[in-house]
């Protein structure tokens, strides 16, 4: 073998820190989930205002994912924003984005749950009420139920009437101190506090009052519908 | 009159190293994807993205396991893994001085590749098992998908500093990176760079390989 031979001099490290890796990674895999919590509790009040998404890179540290069930980023400007409430209403309305910030605020500092894990810490909110703008409607007698639309063209949610009703439940513009962002569903998106991230519906077009609750879309993909955080999907996160 | 080169690695080498830097470079595409908030929103389309990243993922040690399983081919690249894995007195002479001693003498890997080596075959497995377990969550405790996602997340950012260092390397060094080009380099620089590698002159020419890429 000449100049190839393998030389036996040395020590072995390079073995050791293959396993040490393994068991690094074992370990990881074992205590992850607190150490990552813990991360995400230290970092909180920098994640839960950064608006960049700097922190979002900083694994462990709790910041937002991005999901998107369709292959472009919805957008729509505050100027053309329009909301749709229709269905089983009295008076269907057409909101715009300055008509609904002159109704009553409601200003929320409440954590963000992932059904798929990840939570971000005392977020600031800042909508209006979801029962606001159902009054302001008017709800029909057979309204037992709300579906929201997305203006992504694939997404929808829904919500039983007494869920729909909750002081938690908004129609957020406002989120982490400014404007709710394009990735994050603005100008205008769904904060159902007490329910995992899925049911707060990103890039609200429409609210629709229905007389049943119909499934959305990860609920038809296996979700369940009535998604409490700490009490639904096999999950057992502190409720929000 | 062309110069005698000398092999630095072989065509099964080669072949592994290019499908291991391809896979790698799809499984970093498609995880930027999935990871950057910014870079999901533009993309989108997160079970195309997810189904691609998870297959290239399962794909990657298979190269280097052919590679290494190959009884006659393999030859060259189990005897490399082995001097990769050995750490001279140089060697850790070198990490001491944090890399600021000029009297060390490199063997055929410089200890910063050796270093590198350990860490990318360590976390090779583990990303696959991390990975593993955020795909297919059912029967393992919730506590473990978040710890999987806490450990593949990490690992993921460190290999992309290794990546960017290793690929970096190899552009500062073009001697080096014709020796996984095309296989061969100049004994001079072998002497000069890895004098514990080529420590002298061939007495008779080498066996030309194969130059060209492969």
């Amino acid at each position: 073998m000449g100049t190839d031979a393998l030389p036996s001099a040395g020590t072995p490290v390079g073995r050791r820190i293959f396993l040490g890796m393994l068991g690094f990674g074992v370990g990881g895999v074992l205590v992850g989930a607190k150490v990552s919590d813990l991360v995400g509790r230290v970092m909180a009040p920098i994640t839960s205002r950064d608006r960049l998404g700097i922190s979002d890179l900083f694994p462990g540290a709790g910041g937002f994912r991005i999901y998107s069930v369709v292959g472009y980023l919805p957008k729509r400007t505050d100027a053309e924003y329009q909301l749709t409430v229709d269905g089983l209403v009295g008076t269907p309305l057409t909101l715009s984005l300055a008509q609904l910030q002159a109704m009553p605020p409601t200003h929320l500092v409440k954590d963000f749950q992932c059904v798929t894990g990840w939570r971000v810490h005392q977020v600031p909110w800042t909508g209006v009420r979801l029962a606001d703008v159902l009054d302001a409607a008017g709800v029909q007698a057979g309204g037992r139920a709300v579906r929201f639309w997305s203006f992504d063209g694939s997404y929808t949610e829904s919500l039983t009437m007494d869920q729909a009703r909750r002081a938690d439940v908004i129609v957020a513009y406002e989120m982490q101190g400014g404007p709710v962002p394009s990735v994050h569903g603005g100008p205008v998106r769904m904060y159902v506090a007490p329910m995992y991230g899925y049911k707060s519906c990103k890039w609200l077009a429409r609210i629709e009052v229905t007389s049943d609750v119909i499934e959305g879309y990860w609920e038809r993909r296996g979700y369940d519908v009535d998604g409490w955080i700490g009490r639904s999907n096999g999950r057992s996160d502190t409720p929000v | 009159m062309k110069p005698v080169l000398l092999t630095r690695f072989d065509r099964t080498e080669r072949v592994v190293h290019w499908a291991n830097a391809t896979l790698f470079l799809v499984l970093v595409a498609t995880g930027a994807a999935l990871y950057i908030g910014p870079l999901s929103a533009v993309v989108g389309r997160r079970e195309l993205v997810k189904t691609v990243h998870v297959w290239s993922g399962l794909a990657l040690p298979v190269p280097l396991v052919l590679g290494l399983a190959s009884p006659r081919r393999g030859r060259a690249l189990r005897a490399d893994v082995g001097r990769l894995n050995r750490w001279l007195a140089d060697d850790r002479r070198w990490f001491r001085s944090l890399g600021r001693d000029r009297s060390v003498r490199f063997d055929k890997f410089h200890p910063g590749q050796k270093l590198n080596a350990a860490f990318v075959a360590g976390a090779i497995p583990v990303m696959l098992l991390s990975g593993s377990i955020m795909r297919w969550y059912k029967p393992f405790p919730l506590a473990w998908r978040t710890g999987a996602t806490f450990v593949h997340d990490w690992i993921a950012v460190l290999l992309f500093v290794a990546i960017v260092g290793h690929i970096g390397k190899a552009l500062s060094e073009p001697e080096a990176l014709q020796g996984m080009l095309g296989g061969n380099v100049d004994p001079d620089w072998a002497r000069r760079r890895h004098p514990r590698w080529h420590p002298v002159a061939p007495a008779a020419p080498a066996t030309p390989a194969r130059a060209g890429r492969d």
